[in-house]
């Protein structure tokens, strides 16, 4: 499948935004500080980044708000609903600890919650896809709620860490979201490269019982919508490049980042906040790889018909 | 809307191919894009059309393949290779997954006919229903933004300003070898129905689930190609009446 920038920014912005809102949610940073505002406000730019950036893949954006009509089949249109619903508790919640520097658990505790069916509606979109067999699994929600919560942990710790108040706690949940999200999605590789095709071409053109069926011609020599669209193709060395590449800068690095941070202690303000800053751009940097990844190496059943 | 219809729709109008006739000409191709460029929504647009790069809309493309029969490593092996072409357009799928996905309720299927449309002033163009669709069927209008797809000729078939003759999709009409029927495979008695009972007329990728209304009708065996080719005749001794004659006339200049 085409990786397209917009979708990947998209998912990426806003599952870290997510993950940042659930952990502001279940009151692990406290509003007394400032940084735990600054928090509040970078999680709601973060989702609403994203969402700004997914309706640019969008033939016609002005007739957007029409995509949130089919929510009973649609796990996009879910994922509209969903989003803007999601804003209210958010924005509620972070109202009280901007101006009255209070944690709010109703509100901020269904934000959470919320924020967490939206991350699932989202990975929906892809894991039911049937046509698309390396997206069609249980293990691809699975990766985007773990990603979301590693991501909002790594950034929880950030504002942490500034305030000095609630470090360990988020560092520990830090690492337990990256090991189980990079263990998960080492699992979702494996499935994708031992799968048997569900389609093939003798499947494809029902040409089977004749024998070993091979594309020929193709219906134009140029490429076309369905060739761009979902004939992307990646040499595998390339991909394997990238595959370490994503493991390395979104896992193995942050995590030994948290540990130097941990290290050098509180002696060191200023070290501290550069290893946990790095740490959250190295895992963003490693999971936007991985995003890409999921894209372009996703084998569309329509490519049966055009010899990928 | 897109949830699908409740029941299986009374009629289930669609198009019966037949890979044993199609010569690959491309001839409903050219049809399809030339009718519908004009006709349902919005038209069916090109990229760069005259120039090195071009590409376009279209709602029905063929492929040709290359079958290499079973128990062959290469051609010639076990039997000859057989090229089938092989149209594809969409396949008004009962169960389709590119209705089911669809945020904005543009994509629809038709509980009376069973047709799947695309409304196209409500469409936003987000491509999550081509996605959907493991067949490759509906593309993307690069100028105009919204989901395109065979409509069956909606234009057509329910035409009453046209001739009787006339009220079949445009690629049906068009195609020189009649290999494309179309008519309400529900019916069992309906001609495209007997057809596929006859020839055993297959689905794509039944696996998908999607439960094509569209059927294929697989090429018929044949006969090794050696069988029918004419060695080149170097004497004529079965000549017989004029022939005789004018084997003799020539053997004597
Ligand atoms: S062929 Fe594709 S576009 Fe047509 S109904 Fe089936 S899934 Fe939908
Ligand atoms: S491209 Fe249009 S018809 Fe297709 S799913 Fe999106 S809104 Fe629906």
């Amino acid at each position: 499948m085409h990786p397209a920038l917009s979708i990947i920014v998209f998912t990426t912005l806003s599952g870290f935004g997510y993950g940042l809102a659930a952990v502001l949610g279940f009151g692990l940073l406290d509003p007394q500080f400032v940084a735990t505002k600054i928090a509040h406000i970078l999680a709601l730019f973060l989702i609403a980044g994203g969402l700004a950036s997914s309706t640019l893949h969008l033939g016609n954006p002005q007739r957007a708000w029409r995509a949130l009509s089919q929510w009973r089949t649609s796990w996009l249109s879910r994922e509209g609903v969903l989003a803007i619903a999601t804003f209210i508790p958010l924005c509620i919640a972070a109202y009280g600890a901007i101006f009255h520097d209070r944690y709010l658990p109703l509100p901020g505790i269904i934000g959470a919650i919320m924020s967490g069916i939206t991350v699932y509606c989202t990975s929906m979109i892809y894991a039911s896809m049937k046509s698309v067999q390396a997206w069609h699994t249980r293990l691809t929600p699975a990766t985007y709620l773990l990603f979301s919560g590693a991501g909002g942990a790594l950034l929880g710790v950030v504002f942490a860490v500034i305030s000095g108040s609630g470090v360990l706690f988020l560092m520990f949940l830090s690492v337990i979201f990256l090991a189980a999200a990079w263990a998960v999605k080492s699992r979702w590789r494996r499935r994708m490269e031992r799968m048997q095709p569900l389609s093939t071409p003798e499947s494809a053109t029902g040409l089977g019982f004749i024998g070993e069926v091979r594309l020929f011609e193709r219906p134009h020599t140029n490429d076309n919508y369905l060739t761009r669209e979902m004939g992307f193709q990646i040499a595998r060395k390339h991909a394997a490049k990238l595959v370490q590449m994503s493991y390395m800068l979104g896992g193995v690095v942050p995590v030994v980042l948290l540990m130097l941070t941990l290290v050098a202690g509180a002696a060191a303000y200023a070290v501290a906040i550069t290893f946990v800053t790095l740490a959250v751009i190295a895992h963003f940097a490693g999971v936007f790889v991985e995003r890409w990844l999921f894209f372009a190496e996703a084998r569309h059943a329509v490519m049966n018909y055009y010899g990928r | 809307m897109t949830s699908l219809p409740s029941l299986p729709t009374p009629k289930k109008l669609g198009l019966v191919i037949d890979l044993d006739i199609c010569v690959g000409c491309h001839a409903c191709v050219v049809s399809c894009k030339e009718w519908n460029t004009g006709g349902y929504g919005a038209a069916l647009s090109d990229q760069d059309p005259y120039g090195a790069d071009v590409s376009g809309t279209f709602l029905n493309r063929i492929h040709s393949f290359e079958v290499l029969p079973e128990g062959a490593e290469k051609i010639g092996e076990a039997g000859d290779a057989r090229i089938v072409h092989f149209p594809k357009s969409c396949l008004h799928c009962e169960d389709a997954p590119c209705v089911t996905v669809c945020p904005t309720g543009a994509s629809y299927k038709r509980a009376d006919d069973g047709i799947v449309l695309v409304d196209e002033d409500m469409c936003i163009g987000c491509g999550l229903c081509a996605w959907a669709c493991p067949y490759g069927a509906r593309e993307m209008d690069v100028a105009a933004g919204v989901m395109k797809k065979c409509t069956l000729c909606i234009d057509r078939i329910y035409n009453e300003t046209m001739e009787e003759v006339d009220r079949v999709p445009s690629c049906v009409r068009t195609c020189p070898t009649n290999a494309r029927h179309y008519g309400d495979l529900a019916d069992p008695t309906s001609g495209v129905s007997k057809m596929v009972a006859a020839r055993g007329g297959i689905d794509l990728m039944p696996e998908q689930g999607t439960k094509p209304v569209n059927k294929y009708l697989p090429p018929r065996p044949r006969k090794p190609l050696a069988e029918s080719a004419m060695p080149l005749a170097e004497n004529s001794p079965a000549a017989s009446g004029f022939f005789a004659w004018l084997d003799g006339m020539l053997e004597r200049i």
